[in-house]
């Protein structure tokens, strides 16, 4: 699998977005309009971050989770992550999304959590 | 380049200032080649893994800014310029452009702070710039351009 780019698997009301190793302005630039795509097409009442894969993040990556967080507390739904390695975990806690979205360790607990 | 030739820096052994210039497009694809210049030009510190994490995260924001408001449609180029103070352990960083310039600076550092209207900015850059850096310094001129100065302390 590409690491390179964004992934997405939508399953039931899920949506989990497989986030890509260097998760940057470069990077971002599509997600927006390929998630709104994607919940128009699809009915969609949770979001799943996967950072499994992701070495890297800085706050264009912060810009857009807090954006989709939004988009889904807008409609009541639900948004969590997981899979954060080091660095990500400093951006995560620095750019204040540990007080809106909940991080686990595995796909299963996030997936349920 | 003539000055280079009457001036060439001597390094001897782990003494001195090593340095390097670089000039790329201003697009987002170079903004990860800059994050990886900066993190292998500085490894000849000794940083920890985390230090490195620090400085490729500054420069990232630093550039990405350039990327993003420097030159709008037009395009143009960034200058980065990286000094390894290997004496005293010091890192500098300059991120700069010629392009449209900040107009009022210290709004502009504040944290949250930004002029995109997609919604998807977090205007956090400054902020993450300033918590990873020891020391940063920006000079702007509307019309003129911007230069970040950014400066990290190894092993301290």
């Amino acid at each position: 699998m590409d690491h390179t780019m964004f992934t997405y698997e939508a399953r039931e009301q899920t949506l989990v977005i497989h986030l890509p190793k260097e998760l940057d302005h470069h990077n971002c630039r599509n997600l927006k309009s390929d998630t709104d795509l994607l919940l128009e097409e699809n009915y969609i009442n949770r979001i799943v971050f996967d950072f499994t894969h992701t070495s890297f993040m800085d706050s264009s990556g912060i810009g857009v989770l807090l954006s989709r967080y939004k988009q889904m507390a807008a409609s009541r739904g639900h948004v969590s992550y997981y899979g954060a390695g080091t660095q990500v975990r400093r951006i995560l806690e620095m750019g204040g999304i540990n007080r809106l979205i909940k991080g686990y360790e595995d796909r299963e607990s996030a997936l349920k959590g | 380049m003539g000055s280079m030739m009457e001036n060439p820096r001597i390094n001897k052994a782990g003494n001195g200032r090593e340095h390097i210039r670089l000039t790329m497009d201003s697009l987002s694809q170079n903004e990860e080649f800059a994050r990886v210049v900066a993190a292998v030009f500085m490894s000849r510190l000794n940083p920890t893994l985390e230090e490195i994490d620090d400085v490729k995260t500054a420069v990232s924001e630093a550039v990405t800014n350039a990327v993003i408001h420097g030159y709008g449609s037009r395009g143009g180029v960034i200058g980065m310029d990286i000094t390894a103070d290997t004496d005293g352990s010091i890192l500098t960083v300059c991120i700069e452009d010629q392009g449209v310039g900040i107009p009022d600076v210290k709004t502009a550092m504040e944290p949250m702070f930004t002029t995109d209207e997609s919604g998807e900015r977090s205007g956090m850059g400054f902020s993450f710039m300033e918590a990873f850096m020891d020391e940063v310094e920006v000079q702007s001129e509307p019309g003129k351009g911007t230069l970040v100065s950014m400066k990290k302390f190894i092993g301290r």
